[in-house]
């Protein structure tokens, strides 16, 4: 996947650049940073057209479920992939990430070959 | 035609068919001969220089199959190391970046309070803590004391922690500057870990320099145990926030120090 647009939402600037480094890794990607989900939303309604997002769950302001609901709600944006990354690990957060409309979920620590690995996937249907 | 010469004809004509038939009978009897032959031929499977060749045919079939088995056993072994140096490779590389945006974040800022905050981030996302607490040596009094913490509702009192250099296994990893790891199967079940005994006790280093430690109590729910590279990484780490507290420590005391003289100059240039 080439020129895809990334939005990373994260409150943690250590997360927000450890992810950004792993995409890197596809050609001329741009990625876009998002504090929480509110940031996240303004930057849905940028002039970028976002290819993917990947959300943290606890945040303040607007956690990620909150996140993924809006967008999945929103006629415009309810197509965009978006991946979950979370230190919430419990089978039963993981649920109910995918059923408000998360297309994967990643716990944290990630492995950013599995991080690559699971966006090649769904940029690729 | 006389009667005669009628009868001559039809003796001459009747020795022509028997010829042809007794060719016929002769033809018939070689054919059978050859069928027969052919017949024994086919089932002792042809001639024995033919058989033979078909035997040498068949050794180089074998052999060569044997060597291309060979060659694909080979072959099936070396996709097999690529296969696990790729995955190794994969999994340093995943590891010098963890290590390289945690040193590039830790030495971004020189606030105290911020480098502790990525110090506390740093644990949770790249380490996998639940709950953890950094401890700073207090040189005057030669305690170790919980400065940030996480995990209160796991571990009581983490953020209240005050323990003698040399006492316990942290008292005694912040003096002699070793790591201490507890084995996570076998002790965590039997409430082994407490607030004395972490999971894990890594010192935070300059040199030989022991400035404090970090403390796990436990892992994500998620991850199992500390794997071999998490060790390495752990201590690098720790070595890389020890130098960033440092750093932002003794910055925030020149800035202290340096306000109160310029406030002490300020003093003097307005009762002057």
């Amino acid at each position: 996947m080439e020129n895809a647009n990334f939005l990373v939402v994260e409150d943690s600037p250590t997360m927000r650049q450890l992810i950004s480094f792993s995409l890197k890794r596809f050609k001329n990607a741009k990625i876009i940073e998002a504090v929480d989900g509110v940031d996240a939303l303004k930057k849905l309604s940028g002039p970028d057209k976002i290819d993917l997002i990947l959300t943290d769950i606890n945040m303040p302001v607007m956690d990620g479920l909150k996140l993924v609901s809006l967008v999945r709600q929103n006629a415009q944006l309810k197509n965009i992939p978006i991946i979950i990354i979370t230190t919430e690990g419990a089978e039963e957060d993981r649920e109910r990430g995918l059923a408000l409309g998360a297309n994967a979920y990643i716990s944290k620590p990630i492995q950013s070959s599995h991080l690559i690995k699971t966006i090649s996937e769904l940029l690729a249907v | 035609m006389s009667e005669e010469s009628k009868a001559e004809k039809f003796l001459e004509l009747f020795n022509k068919g028997k010829e042809f038939t007794e060719e016929l009978l002769r033809e018939n009897q070689r054919l059978r001969y050859r069928l027969a032959s052919a017949e024994t031929e086919q089932k002792s499977g042809g001639s024995s220089e033919e058989v033979q060749k078909l035997r040498d045919q068949i050794a180089h079939l074998t052999e060569e199959n044997k060597r291309i088995h060979e060659r694909f056993s080979a072959i099936e072994e070396e996709n097999k190391d690529f296969a696990n140096r790729y995955i190794e490779i994969e999994e340093q590389n995943n590891n010098l970046a963890n290590l390289y945006v945690a040193s590039y974040q830790l030495h971004s800022t020189l606030d105290f309070r911020e480098v502790i905050q990525i110090v506390q981030e740093i644990v949770i996302n790249l380490i996998g803590a639940e709950a953890f607490a950094i401890l700073l040596l207090d040189e005057k009094t030669n305690e170790l004391k919980t400065i940030a913490s996480e995990g209160d509702d796991v571990m009581p009192n983490i953020d209240q922690i005050s323990i003698r250099l040399g006492d316990g296994v942290m008292g005694q990893v912040a003096k002699t500057g070793e790591s201490y790891y507890i084995n996570q199967d076998i002790d965590a079940d039997s409430g082994a870990i407490t607030i004395d005994k972490p999971l894990a006790a890594v010192p935070l280093k300059i040199k030989e320099h022991v400035i404090g430690l970090i403390a796990i109590y436990k892992l994500l729910q998620q991850k199992d145990s500390f794997s071999a590279v998490d060790y390495e990484l752990f201590s690098l780490l720790a070595a890389h926030a020890a130098t960033a507290i440092f750093s932002s420590k003794l910055y925030s005391q020149s800035e202290r120090k340096l306000n109160t003289i310029q406030s002490f100059l300020d003093l003097l240039t307005t009762t002057s």
